[in-house]
């Protein structure tokens, strides 16, 4: 499930951005760093923090705990272990770091709190791409899968009902995000790829992969189908039962063919297969592609016509959270979209949930490179301070608006969930 | 297929061990059980308890996010999903079981007849204990690394443009990279190979060292062969090792998920991938299902070994 890959791109972007570092995150999740210098007050404000690798930087608890004086202890899982931990444990944590296609898992099983819109204060800046499925600057996005506005609000403060329309009672609050696409090798492809059917053309035989991640690989093989026109969905996230044998028909073909190379499940995984040569197309994750372009081998974040399917995470609170715990809660949560914690993710490739924040916390030159679409002006660099890219070029895909706009779907739980699973096992032993 | 000789020896060998433990069992039956009681402790509460958990969840029902404790055998039908409707084509079980044995069949003979041979080189050819220790501890060098690691390292060696490619492409031998060297079975197995031959080396290993030379110097000085005595001495008092090591070897690749899916490219089936699937889709009981399934097979197997060789007796 795609929480395994959202504990990808934690790994990712740990690796990536601060090697060693996430040893020491880690360290920090387990309640081994102890000592800070700057201490509050006498009473420790602790939170213990459940989530997977990605935003469990060692730099973002540090920055809490001397803005806030609330200290994160993390409590790392891989992503499916959260989801399992949330069910199965609720008392074990108090804040949750999650995508909103779990949601539809999660609230059934009552073990979430509804927040208080009111007491986020920064609710109302919270990019309309949450709120109403459509840009700052109105263009309506994509809605196909679980989109974050479908499970955003829930009916009332002890509901486990979704409300289409907004309520003051909040599931998730939104805090990083993007759009996901194929990796290309412009190298040895040589020509341009515009379109997903490019993963299936027999022109890469042996040479294309998409992820081992039943419902995120399923989405992706469906961009794939409907590109080639060969079906339309009505819903690629909730695809009916002959949807479902009609995609995994198509993509059994190409895999008895021999299309595929390999099916990659973990971002390490991606990064080699891409560098070494081993496939020259396939689905990504745009820090996976950073990493590849960093060992000096030119790699894609392709932007495709048909557009691109999309994921968002953000910050759940345990129901068994109350008092003055509670509150710490929202105040680190205020804290987090103050704006440092937004423009760290920024830096990251990702995007943050309230732009006008972090915009005040970067520059005008990591600004217009990460958000608009613009050239760098001098190299961008990461937040640890090593070189991501260098001057005068342009991130893939361009601004904000261009790729978030071009949202086609989100990562899904379907009705189908259970049956798709079959199929996919089954689709792996063909 | 033993001669009588081989048949001799073996009760020779037996009868000297077994007087020992048989005598204490007569007196000390109750001391017996008392020392036994701790390890009876752990392994029930560590083994058999959550076994037994795990046999009652996979006849639970279960939704999106929930185990529901009625009973359902959906876990087991669901995965016998078209095994008599698609005939006869095989289903996916059974294509997954049969490649899971397959790949099983290849690694025991494989890890059989390389760690035979290098704990007989290392009990019968290395003089100095000194150096059986020594080299005992070189055959543990896969495990220096991580799992993960010492499978993407298999990359650069086995890829497409990895190092046998470009050698043998450098010597002439091949004009195409030869694509089935990495994220095949020929590179699952080799995995598999490479990581678990120490586990038949080790039991082999202790039952040749406790091998009385003087029966292999009674075999020659009967006039029998090198491969005689090998067939008719060696073997037979290595049987205790050669299943303890079958047994590990078999037990471990065939709940295997990890190496297969790496080293396969994760387009090979395997009975541990099914359920960790299933466990990834928070589908516990369908998860359960699948392990009292690859559970049973795997004693199946066990069993029919242990009635080849009567471990127990022979130790």
């Amino acid at each position: 499930m795609s929480k395994s890959s959202k504990f990808d791109r934690r790994i990712s972007r740990r690796t990536m951005l601060k090697g060693a570092a996430g040893a020491v995150g880690l360290a920090a999740g387990s309640g081994a760093i102890t000592g800070f210098p700057y201490v509050h007050s006498a009473d420790p404000k602790v939170l213990r923090y459940l989530g997977t690798a990605v935003n469990e930087g060692d730099e973002i608890s540090k920055k809490c705990l001397e803005d806030t004086g609330i200290k994160i202890e993390y409590i790392t899982a891989t992503t499916d272990d959260v989801t399992k931990r949330v069910i199965t444990q609720p008392n074990s944590f108090d804040v949750l770091d999650t995508e909103y296609f779990s949601l539809r898992k999660l609230v059934p099983s009552g073990n979430i709190f509804a927040l208080d819109a009111r007491k986020i204060k920064e609710f109302d800046n919270i990019t309309p791409v949450f709120t109403k499925g459509q840009l700052p600057n109105g263009k309506k996005i994509g809605d196909q899968g679980t989109a974050p506005w479908k499970v955003l609000y829930l009916e009332g403060a002890n509901s486990k009902t979704f409300s289409r329309t907004p309520t003051e009672f909040v599931t998730l609050i939104p805090t990083v995000y993007n759009a996901d696409t194929l990796g290309i090798r412009p190298d040895l492809i040589k020509r341009p790829i515009s379109s997903w059917t490019e993963l299936l053309n027999p022109e890469f035989k042996g040479k294309a992969s998409i992820l081992n991640i039943p419902s995120i690989g399923i989405m992706d093989a469906a961009m794939v189908v409907e590109a080639s026109g060969q079906h339309t969905y009505a819903d690629k996230g909730n695809m009916t039962k002959a949807e479902i044998d009609l995609t995994m028909k198509i993509m059994t073909e190409a895999k008895k063919a021999g299309q595929f190379r390999a099916f990659w499940k973990d971002f390490n995984e991606s990064v080699n297969l891409m560098a070494s040569g081993e496939t020259v197309i396939q689905s990504m994750w745009s820090p996976a592609v950073t990493k590849v372009r960093s060992m000096g081998i030119a790699c894609t974040f392709q932007p495709l016509k048909e557009g691109y399917r999309s994921w968002a995470s953000g910050f759940c609170v345990s129901k068994a959270v109350t008092g003055p715990k509670l509150d710490w809660a929202y105040e680190f949560v205020n804290w987090y979209l103050s704006g440092w914690a937004g423009a760290y993710l920024n830096r990251q490739g990702y995007y943050s949930a309230v732009l006008s924040t972090a915009k005040a916390n970067m520059t005008a030159d990591e600004w217009g490179y990460w958000m608009e679409g613009k050239a760098a002006v001098s190299d961008i660099k990461a937040p640890d301070g090593t070189i991501l890219e260098k001057a005068g070029t342009k991130r893939d895909g361009g601004s904000y608006e261009d790729r978030m706009g071009a949202v086609a779907c989100w990562n899904a739980v379907m009705d189908e969930n259970d049956y798709m699973v079959r199929k996919w096992n089954e689709f792996i032993a063909a | 297929m033993q001669s009588k000789g081989g048949q001799g020896v073996d009760k020779s060998c037996c009868a000297i061990t077994a007087i020992h433990p048989s005598m204490m069992q007569d007196r000390k039956t109750f001391v017996a059980w008392l020392q036994a009681a701790p390890m009876m402790l752990v392994f029930s509460v560590f083994f058999l308890l959550p076994l037994l958990l795990v046999t009652i969840v996979s006849a639970w029902d279960y939704n999106e996010y929930e185990m529901i404790p009625a009973f359902s055998l959906r876990g087991y039908s669901d995965t016998f999903e078209g095994c008599i409707a698609d005939l006869p084509n095989l289903c996916t079980i059974l294509k997954t079981y049969l490649k899971t044995l397959k790949l099983c069949l290849l690694t025991w003979s494989l890890t059989l007849l390389i760690g035979f041979t290098v704990a007989y080189f290392l009990a019968f050819h290395v003089r100095s204990k000194t150096w059986q220790i020594v080299l005992t501890l070189l055959c543990t060098i896969p495990f220096w690394t991580s799992n993960v690691i010492r499978m993407i390292a298999w990359i650069p060696l086995l890829g497409r443009n990895g190092l046998v490619n470009r050698g043998l492409e450098g010597v002439g031998l091949i004009r195409q990279p030869l694509e089935w060297l990495l994220f095949s079975e020929f590179s699952v197995v080799l995995a598999l190979v490479h990581l678990f031959t120490f586990f038949m080396v080790v039991p082999i290993f202790n039952s040749m060292i406790r091998i009385d030379k003087r029966l292999i110097e009674a075999a020659y000085d009967a006039g029998a062969t090198g491969w005689q005595t090998l067939v008719n001495v060696v073997i037979p008092l290595a049987k205790p090792g050669i299943v303890i090591g079958s047994i590990f070897v078999i037990t471990i690749v065939m709940g295997d998920f990890v190496t297969i899916g790496v080293m396969g490219g994760q387009q090979i089936a395997s009975a541990g991938k099914i359920i960790e699937t299933r466990l990834n889709a928070l589908q516990f009981p369908a998860a359960a299902a699948n392990a009292v399934i690859l559970l049973g097979i795997t004693i199946l197997i066990i069993s029919a070994l242990t009635r080849i060789v009567d471990v127990r007796k022979e130790l």
